[in-house]
């Protein structure tokens, strides 16, 4: 089967380029100073720390599952940071920086991966829903919120937007594509964010889409766009135009961030099985990291002993992680049953307290058990 | 012939005598292909087979499930695989309104002899959705089959009997024990392998019937061999839909209890729906009511309370201790 489709290459919104260079974009002019360059750089080095002390944990057994953000840093910080207090954020499982950037501890982030807490936060403390698993339903969700946003009447320039994070992989998904219409006929103040990793497991994106990822909006009637998702400008300008269109009453924007998933699917995944490590190389010099670094260098924006205080807060916070996961308490046992209805529950109640009985009639009769 | 196989590798070698047998039936899922599927059930078949017949599908379940109908109804039979049981919701629709119903609405005319596997049940330590034992839903739903397996040599002639079945079968593959091993005799010819839809005397018994099914066995086959007190019955029940009552009842009837176990929640499970048949068609043998040893009536729970969540050995035999207290 052979790719007839004459599509003209896509073209991808970019600030910074992976030189370094500042270079703007006419449609997505950023004012930004060196301070704010400074903490978008601070944001995207400790991100990434608390992202490998947590790939360690979970080799060290503290955690069951890590999902790795390494590669996605820029498309997470650059989105979330366009973010008001009032937006509401609903992320998949990988949204560890856009977490950071609402304000939630590394260690309410470690709790659902170790398997302490199913979720970890208060969603809406920090206008950021809990992580959703299965694939793509969180994109409906966010519609919906976004469509209670527009008949509290919401709008204009104090009003409320809502963002909905997935990766290329969830674009196949029924939910998705659903989210997509709903939004655009109800004009919902939503935007789409879809971090294009290039790796839905082991499937290239080609098996999720043929066409663009971002030319999908065209279909369903709104704009879509296609950022470079390695760099945190362009993710930032192009986030914030699209959440202020939201907020402005013009509807939903897909915004495709064009990005690397540099690490595994998960700690359990082994990616050498399937892609081969020249396309690492190759995305190795487009990391997010370096660029932002290059630029402050390079303008004399920061000097050594900011990159220096920058390294040393990333090691303590890697420490802080660390301690902090393994001093997380197991829950108790009764917890089971907590939290399953509003109500109260006969059932639940009958079997709270038979299991209660049941664990009590091992007491005294040593750790292990009766038998 | 026989030879040491994993559940693993002995679904992959059912599979793979499947393929060679007939060459309608295809693999179909997210990451069978190169990956070999998360779980490497798949491993090879890719590079065997080609990518015409292993189908690394985009990342949706109801279009697995349906694209995977519409190649049944074109005369394969597609094995499609469901990547962790708390996944296959978004193929509830094509599964449970099509799937189901497409023989007895086009009053016999159209046969979907589809597979759906799916790697199932909890103690693997992982995060939500992952550790699912969703069977009642199937077992609720008129026109699908379901199986699951204890041991390789049923995941063996299992997946191969349910691909060879012209009805919908929900084959549900005991994640925790994929890594189990035992000898498999592959030498014996497909007809000659005792039918899935029997349950199984995994160990024989006279005071009591212990059922359970796919990842309970190992668990019941331990309580058997803990109770020094009583001679404990264990069938493993292979089909969950249908269900072989005569093997149920004739073991009950010897024994006159019956203690039952399974992951899946306890209000509606299978268990319910067995108990009340075992008790209309064994009333007058029972010397106690049936007793079922199940998960809680709760959502899965975070990995560190799946130990006690999950029924084990303590209280399926605190469940048998129950049944001989009256």
């Amino acid at each position: 089967m052979s790719d007839t489709t004459a599509h003209e290459e896509p073209e991808l919104i970019q600030l910074l380029t992976p030189e370094g260079e500042l270079t703007g974009h006419p449609d997505y002019p950023l004012e930004i100073s060196a301070d704010e360059v400074r903490a978008l750089y601070r944001d995207l080095v400790l991100v990434r720390r608390v992202d490998s002390e947590a790939v360690s944990l979970q080799r060290q057994g503290e955690l069951g599952l890590w999902a790795s953000l390494l590669g996605q840093e820029a498309a997470q910080i650059g989105s979330a940071r366009a973010l008001t207090d009032r937006d509401m954020a609903f992320p998949s499982y990988r949204e560890h920086g856009v977490a950071w950037c609402r304000g939630i501890e590394p260690e309410e982030l470690l709790g659902m991966f170790r398997g302490v807490t199913n979720g970890g936060w208060d969603p809406h403390e920090h206008g950021l829903h809990l992580y959703t698993i299965v694939i793509g339903s969180q994109a409906l969700h966010a519609t919906g919120y976004a469509m209670g946003i527009q008949r509290d009447g919401a709008v204009g320039e104090d009003g409320s937007a809502v963002i909905a994070y997935f990766g290329d992989g969830a674009t196949s998904q029924g939910d998705t594509n659903e989210a997509f219409n709903f939004a655009a006929v109800d004009n919902a103040p939503v935007v789409f964010f879809c971090q294009n990793n290039q790796w839905a497991i082991s499937e290239p994106q080609g098996r999720q889409s043929r066409a663009p990822i971002y030319r999908r909006a065209a279909g369903y009637g709104f704009p879509g766009m296609r950022v470079d998702g390695n760099d945190v400008l362009a993710c930032l300008a192009v986030t914030r135009a699209a959440l202020t269109n939201a907020r402005e009453g013009n509807g939903p924007t897909l915004v495709e961030a064009f990005t690397y998933r540099m690490g595994a699917h998960t700690t359990n995944d082994d990616p050498s099985r399937y892609r081969a490590s020249a396309e690492l190389d190759e995305w190795k010099a487009k990391d997010p990291i370096l660029r932002v670094r290059r630029y402050l260098e390079n303008n004399g924006l920061a000097d050594d002993a900011f990159f220096a205080s920058v390294d040393e807060e990333a090691e303590r916070i890697g420490e802080q992680v660390r301690t902090q996961c393994r001093a997380l308490p197991d829950p108790e046992p009764l917890e089971i049953f907590d939290e399953v209805y509003a109500e109260p529950n006969v059932h639940i109640d009958q079997q709270r307290s038979e299991f209660a009985e049941y664990l009590a009639s091992f007491e005294g009769a040593g750790a292990e058990g009766g038998r | 012939m026989t030879s040491k196989l994993t559940i693993s590798k002995a679904i992959n070698a059912g599979l793979r005598a499947a393929m060679e047998h007939d060459p309608k039936v295809l693999v179909m899922g997210e990451d069978v292909g190169r990956l070999g599927g998360v779980f490497r059930v798949t491993d090879g078949l890719h590079k065997d087979f080609g990518a015409d017949r292993v189908i690394d599908t985009p990342l949706a379940e109801s279009g697995i499930v349906g694209t995977a109908i519409g190649m049944a109804l074109r005369g394969y039979r597609p094995v499609v695989e469901i990547q962790f049981d708390g996944f296959f919701f978004p193929a509830t629709n094509q599964t449970f309104t099509q799937l189901a119903k497409m023989r007895r609405r086009s009053a016999g005319k159209l046969s979907v002899p589809l597979v759906i596997r799916i790697p199932y049940g909890g103690g693997i330590g992982a995060v939500e959705h992952h550790s699912e034992s969703p069977e009642a839903y199937f077992t609720h739903t008129p026109g699908l089959r379901v199986m699951t397996i204890a041991n390789p040599e049923d995941a063996y002639w299992g997946i191969q009997q349910a691909i060879r079945s012209e009805d919908p079968v929900i084959f549900l593959e005991p994640k925790r024990r994929y890594y189990e091993k035992a000898e498999v005799d592959t030498g014996t010819a497909f007809d000659d392998a005792l039918s899935m839809g029997a349950a199984r005397i995994a160990r024989p018994g006279t005071d009591a019937t212990l059922l359970a099914y796919g990842p309970m066995i190992k668990t019941a086959l331990q309580a058997a061999e803990a109770d020094t007190d009583h001679s404990l019955e264990v069938i493993d029940l292979r089909s969950l839909a249908p269900v072989d009552y005569p093997t149920i009842v004739e073991s009950v009837k010897r024994t006159g209890r019956l203690v039952l176990t399974h992951e899946a929640t306890l209000t509606g499970g299978p268990g319910a729906e067995i108990a009340a048949r075992v008790t209309e068609e064994c009333f007058y043998h029972l010397e106690s009511p049936v007793i079922r040893v199940t998960a809680f009536d709760t959502p899965y729970p975070q990995s560190r309370l799946e130990e006690h969540y999950l029924p084990d050995l303590d209280r399926v035999l605190d469940g048998v201790d129950r049944a001989f207290a009256y």
